[in-house]
């Protein structure tokens, strides 16, 4: 039971503290997850989400129900999704009742630019952490960067990036050992 | 029966929005058209909350559609239904994930994806950042070069890097200092 309720108030901290996408959630996932408790690795964590991009339901929760499992199984899974959504109940609960004009407040608008720029510092670490983890040889850099660009620039769907650079994997790691494949 | 309702709607969107919480957008749209429960304005004004306030956006405007059409019960029911196929289909995955992930084809799969997940996650994050970095709409007036930067915010940017590279505290203390920065030097 203590380890049910430690995932669920570390997804209530990650829940609490995501703005924006599911992207947004990685900083504080490496911190609580990988760091502090070792419960997974980067590597993990990126494939978690990869996973979470590519099958149905918003990808913070799949994340989060991903690791909940690994961690507990099944009531594990169901603890992590229920921390990580319920600071959107009672901050949403609240507003909808209370502040129908929300965004329009001057210091909500201030505080909240000030909040963007911070995720932006902690997603480039997060990346440049990943990229270090992750890219291996010159195909990992091709497959970075036409994923930065075509995503960035094209507006292409994610998970026809994430089916074409498994496809490449497949391909390039097909003569080798698997234990050779980290 | 106004919860059912709610439930099985947000059951359909968690279902059939793959790739984050902007794929529920068309969705939510069917909402307003075929239920009426809320109006195509109020609609995009909630979305405008669910962006700027803590939590990921589909959880936030999940329960905002369900408070507004039934109340707080609306909203924790719309919120539920929302992630009830996540939970049932990560779990599934993430059952045969455990057994299959040291398989040659899963193993060499993630190769080539990890790359590409970090280069989607930088374009993610490059695109808060042309918004809130950025002011072309202010160069496109005046035609100085000066203007395209938001110069405020990347001192912050760049002080932030720094600070956060050097001390490596946790994210949740740069995420309330950035609030408090923002509030004090009117971001």
């Amino acid at each position: 039971m203590k380890d049910l309720l430690e995932l669920f108030a570390i997804f209530f901290r990650i829940g609490g503290f995501t703005f924006g996408g599911g992207y947004a959630m990685l900083p504080i996932i490496q911190e609580e997850i990988v760091h502090k408790r070792h419960w997974a690795t980067d590597k993990e964590i990126i494939d978690y989400y990869a996973i979470g991009q590519c099958t149905p339901g918003i990808i913070a929760v799949n994340t989060a129900t991903f690791i909940g499992y690994k961690q507990k199984g099944i009531i594990g899974a169901i603890f992590a999704t229920l921390g990580l959504v319920c600071p959107s109940l009672i901050i949403i609960t609240i507003i909808a009742r209370f502040f129908n004009h929300f965004q329009d407040y001057a210091i909500v608008q201030h505080a909240f630019s000030g909040i963007q720029i911070i995720v932006i510092a902690l997603i480039i670490n997060t990346v440049i952490n990943m990229y270090k983890q992750s890219v291996k040889d010159w195909i990992g850099i091709s497959l970075f960067l036409i994923s930065f660009l075509v995503i960035a620039i094209l507006k292409l769907s994610p998970i026809i990036i994430i089916i074409i650079s498994a496809a490449v994997g497949i391909i390039k790691c097909k003569d080798m050992d698997t234990k050779e494949i980290k | 029966m106004i919860y059912f309702k709610l439930y099985l709607v947000f059951f359909k969107i968690g279902l059939f929005s793959v790739g984050g919480g902007l794929a529920t957008l068309p969705f939510l749209q069917e909402i307003v058209d075929k239920y009426g429960w809320i109006t195509s304005e109020e609609l995009l004004n909630m979305i405008a909350i669910s962006e700027s306030t803590p939590g990921p956006i589909g959880i936030n405007t999940a329960t905002f559609v369900g408070h507004n059409t039934a109340g707080i019960l609306g909203g924790i029911i719309a919120t539920f239904g929302l992630v009830t196929p996540s939970i049932i289909i990560i779990i599934i995955i993430a059952h045969y994930f455990s057994k299959f992930s040291e398989e040659k084809i899963v193993k060499s799969a993630f190769y080539g994806i990890r790359p590409a997940v970090a280069g989607l996650i930088g374009a993610a994050g490059f695109q808060v950042a042309k918004i809130s970095l950025f002011n072309m709409e202010k160069f496109n007036i005046r035609k100085n070069i000066i203007h395209i930067f938001n110069i405020k915010r990347l001192i912050l940017l760049g002080i932030i890097l720094y600070i956060s590279n050097k001390y490596k505290k946790h994210p949740i203390v740069y995420l309330i200092s950035g609030a408090i920065i923002g509030i004090i030097f009117k971001f």
